[in-house]
């Protein structure tokens, strides 16, 4: 189906998500939405999926103007969208899934539609059990659901929104391989990713969208060098490592224990100097968290003492580590780390040591948009904080922190967010760095861990490594200390020195 | 800094037509004629003056259980245990009076005391609600619920028991007080100005503090994202608590005028509802501390105007409940509407 997109144009109270948006797609064609977090990609993709509609413009499909008014009548008309997080019903089997979106009779009839998932499946190369529950499903057999589920009820276009963010990478090919078959079958596919190998592997073409604006298209083969260039507008440069110890030591642990229902973490002993950045890495689960949670004094430690700046501080709650200049900032933004419907000046003052009884509003709004320039974040001091995208709530919530800090802790930092902003907030966390301030931060991305780190401790099922010169350490030798190999003999028992 | 959005506006006219549409079928369904009773029950409440100075006296202490669920409804808490507060601050209110009848102390102290044993007895049955929230995991809405049972028990056994009038146990309630601890009323009318002053005091005071104080803005935190407001250094539990106890504490005060001066005693029915009212009407406005007073005089004139539906129309007086009622649940609707269908534009 050839899918055209006119002028469109959509606006969220003072941002512009879209601003005149004209492109063509041929039927048959792999087509990449480029841009960073913020451009307007999902914008764009959820007009044409009927899930928001524009503030004006048009869109045709095989030169027909049409008007979408919702997903179901989207999918009515051959477009169908898979979200970022699959909009499945997990309790439910994968062949109820399948059939809910169908227009039927009062009772659904499983038998042929049980014939035609299978045929489905085979096609593509899924091994999917009909009978399974949605909830046993990792990310990637979610998306292939959706995506039987979608050709099934007719969809003609097809829309991505970051399908590569959580899937395995034989997962990733198999998926690649279902878009060019579904490609050469004459389905249009809209790929939205802000991960350039992705696209630069997988579309026949390219737009770009930056801050709204459609800002250059482009076909295979591609010069990487030009795309990052339309993305962001400029070169990024990336932040060099600090000195190093300093010498004064800012955080100590001594024979520091501490367990959850299904952890436990024996004695570990580290030093922490002022402006050292220490990296937490490990799986999902491994204990980081908990071990960061416990220096943070959220969560009780049950041996050992935490001495910061000299003061121990063992036993004590967040909100006294807090007072002694430790700041911790969690992985999930809009649930744990910012509050929905309050504004950013109403977080700023939250967050700034209040002085009276009364708010001095004014005042409050100049330090709002101070700090929004400070922190080049896209919104206004009145916006609330869930009107933000993922990357501007980052640099929200690393806006709202006191100063001077002694310790700052993060999980996954920049988890969600493009090059741009990774590299943005990492520029800012070494400022601090270079302020004194020690950080400690767990990430599931070695890169990561690799690049920002002055010296790295890995986790496995609640044992820690001592910590190790992050110069030192190679991509290879941290992926076999995570997967649980490699491992010193005398250090099995997490003893740390 | 807000523009008067006269769409949102036209909404809300919208909704009270179809709650007064509602209610004129409900009307004639009972077989009702219904300009007559919506006549009367305007009658009802501005015929006379004795009529205006009865919604005056029902104004105070709706506007005080309004404005204290404002506090616990910005904290994210039902507080639905409000009526068993306004019954514990009449309980003890009656109590402190009780002790204080043959007092040599002058009216005015003996009332203050009185007025202080209602706040503190209904800022001590929400502290139990709270208590059961925050350190036994037991939802707000049950504790609260189960708290009210209490209170209004314990009332009864205190009427029937202890309090009882001599030689009559009556579940009608205490012997009245004698006229000197009653609140100084206006002329021989009901209505007392302390009661109402009290009411317009906390009304300003619940503005201000929701609208322009650190207190009020970390309340709205806690009640917006609990962990987050933790993380952000507010104490979060005080912050619970205080909501509770302050509403409460209004609560409690509201009782205290239900007995100096409304009925002058203890009755089982003390609380004529007013906590109940008080979270229809803040669910009704929205929250917004601004337009308590203005509604809740509204609601306030209703009450009092249904009384003369059975003298006048044998219906039942019930009826200003269903408009007030259908009025909620008919704002609530059309906001709903309103805001879907603004969105998918």
């Amino acid at each position: 189906m050839n899918v055209e997109l006119k002028d469109i144009y959509k606006t969220f109270g003072a941002v512009h998500a879209n601003v005149d948006i004209s492109m063509k797609i041929p039927s048959g064609t792999i087509q990449g939405i480029l841009g960073e977090n913020g451009a307007g990609k999902s914008t764009l993709m959820k007009i044409l999926s009927g899930f928001i509609r524009p503030d004006q413009g048009q869109i045709q499909l095989d030169g027909q103007p049409v008007s979408i008014h919702s997903p179901a009548d989207a999918i009515r008309q051959g477009v169908g969208m898979l979200h970022q997080d699959p909009l499945d019903f997990p309790p439910l089997r994968l062949i109820e899934n399948f059939t809910l979106g169908h227009a039927g009779g009062l009772l659904p009839q499983q038998g042929p539609a049980l014939k035609d998932f299978k045929r489905l499946a085979e096609q593509f190369g899924f091994s999917l059990d009909p009978e399974a529950y949605v909830d046993s499903l990792t990310v990637g057999e979610r998306q292939q659901l959706e995506i039987l589920r979608l050709i099934w009820l007719g969809a003609r276009v097809l829309i991505f929104d970051e399908p590569t963010t959580g899937i395995s990478a034989p997962q990733k090919v198999k998926l690649f391989n279902a878009l060019r078959l579904l490609a050469k079958q004459g389905m249009t596919i809209m790929f939205v990713s802000h991960k350039l190998e992705d696209v630069e592997g997988l579309c026949d073409r390219v737009v770009v969208l930056r801050q709204g604006y459609l800002v250059g298209a482009t076909q295979a083969p591609y010069n990487t060098h030009e795309l990052v260039e339309m993305m962001f507008g400029k070169e990024i440069a990336l932040g060099a490592r600090s000195p190093g110890c300093a010498g004064e030591v800012a955080l100590s642990l001594h024979e520091m224990a501490v367990e959850d229902y299904r952890l436990h973490i024996n004695s570990t002993n580290l030093e922490v100097c002022r402006g050292e950045v220490i990296g937490l890495a490990g799986m999902e689960g491994s204990g980081q968290n908990l071990f960061l949670r416990a220096v943070a004094g959220m969560v009780r430690t049950v041996g050992g003492q935490i001495v910061l700046n000299g003061r121990d501080l063992t036993g004590r709650n967040y909100h006294v580590y807090k007072e002694n200049g430790v700041a911790f900032l969690p992985a999930s933004r809009l649930e744990e780390g910012l509050v929905s419907g309050l504004t950013l000046t109403e977080h700023v003052i939250l967050a700034e040591e209040s002085s009276g009884f009364f708010i001095d509003w004014e005042k409050g709004r100049q330090l709002t948009q101070k700090r929004i320039t400070e922190f080049n974040v896209k919104g206004t001091p009145s916006n609330t904080v869930e009107s933000l995208s993922g990357g501007n709530q980052q640099r929200a919530l690393l806006a709202l922190l006191r100063v001077p800090l002694t310790l700052l802790m993060l999980e996954h930092p920049t988890r969600g967010l493009d090059i741009e902003s990774t590299i943005y907030i990492w520029s800012k966390l070494k400022e601090r760095c270079q302020q004194g301030t020690s950080i400690l931060f767990v990430s599931s991305d070695l890169e990561e861990i690799l690049q920002y780190s002055d010296r790295v401790l890995v986790f496995f099922s609640g044992k820690v490594t001592p910590p190790m010169d992050a110069a030192t350490l190679t991509i290879d030798k941290l992926g076999e200390l995570i997967g649980g190999t490699g491992w010193p003999e005398s250090n099995k028992e997490g003893k740390t020195s | 800094m807000k523009k008067f959005n006269w769409l949102n506006f036209g909404f809300q006219i919208g909704a009270i037509i179809l709650a007064l549409l509602f209610t004129t079928a409900v009307l004639l369904l009972a077989g009702a004629p219904p300009l007559q009773a919506y006549l009367s029950v305007i009658k009802g409440m501005v015929g006379s003056m004795d009529d205006i100075t009865n919604v005056l006296s029902a104004w105070a202490p709706l506007l005080l259980t309004t404005c204290g669920v404002l506090l616990t409804f910005a904290a994210g808490l039902w507080n639905i245990g409000i009526e068993g507060q306004i019954m514990a601050g009449a309980i003890f209110t009656t109590g402190a009076l009780r002790l204080m009848l043959n007092s040599s102390l002058p009216t005015g102290w003996i009332l203050v005391i009185g007025f202080l044993a209602g706040l503190v007895g209904g800022a001590i049955w929400a502290a139990l609600a709270g208590v059961l929230k925050i350190f036994g995991g037991v939802n707000e809405i049950f504790g609260g619920l189960g708290l009210n049972f209490v209170a209004t028990a314990f009332a009864l056994y205190l009427i029937i028991g202890p309090w009882a009038r001599p030689g009559i146990a009556s579940t009608s309630g205490t012997l009245m007080f004698p006229q000197k601890l009653w609140l100084p009323a206006m002329g021989n009318y009901a209505f007392s100005p302390w009661a109402l002053g009290l009411g317009i005091l906390v009304v300003i005071l619940v503005f201000f503090l929701l609208r322009g104080t650190h207190f009020g803005l970390r309340l709205k935190a806690v009640g917006k994202n609990v962990k987050a407001a933790f993380l952000m250094g507010v104490p979060t539990w005080q912050y619970s608590m205080m909501a509770f106890l302050i509403c409460g504490a209004f609560a409690g005060l509201a009782g205290a005028i239900q007995v100096t001066s409304v009925y002058h005693r203890l009755t089982p029915a003390i609380s004529s509802g007013y906590g109940f009212l008080g979270l229809l009407v803040a669910m009704l406005i929205n929250y917004q501390a601004l337009w308590a007073a203005p509604v809740t005089l509204f609601f306030a004139a209703l009450n009092i105007g249904g009384i003369q539906l059975p003298i006048i129309l044998k219906l039942d007086s019930s009826l200003s409940g269903v408009l007030q009622e259908t009025l909620v649940l008919f704002v609530l609707l059309v906001e709903g509407a309103r805001q879907n269908l603004f969105r998918k534009r």
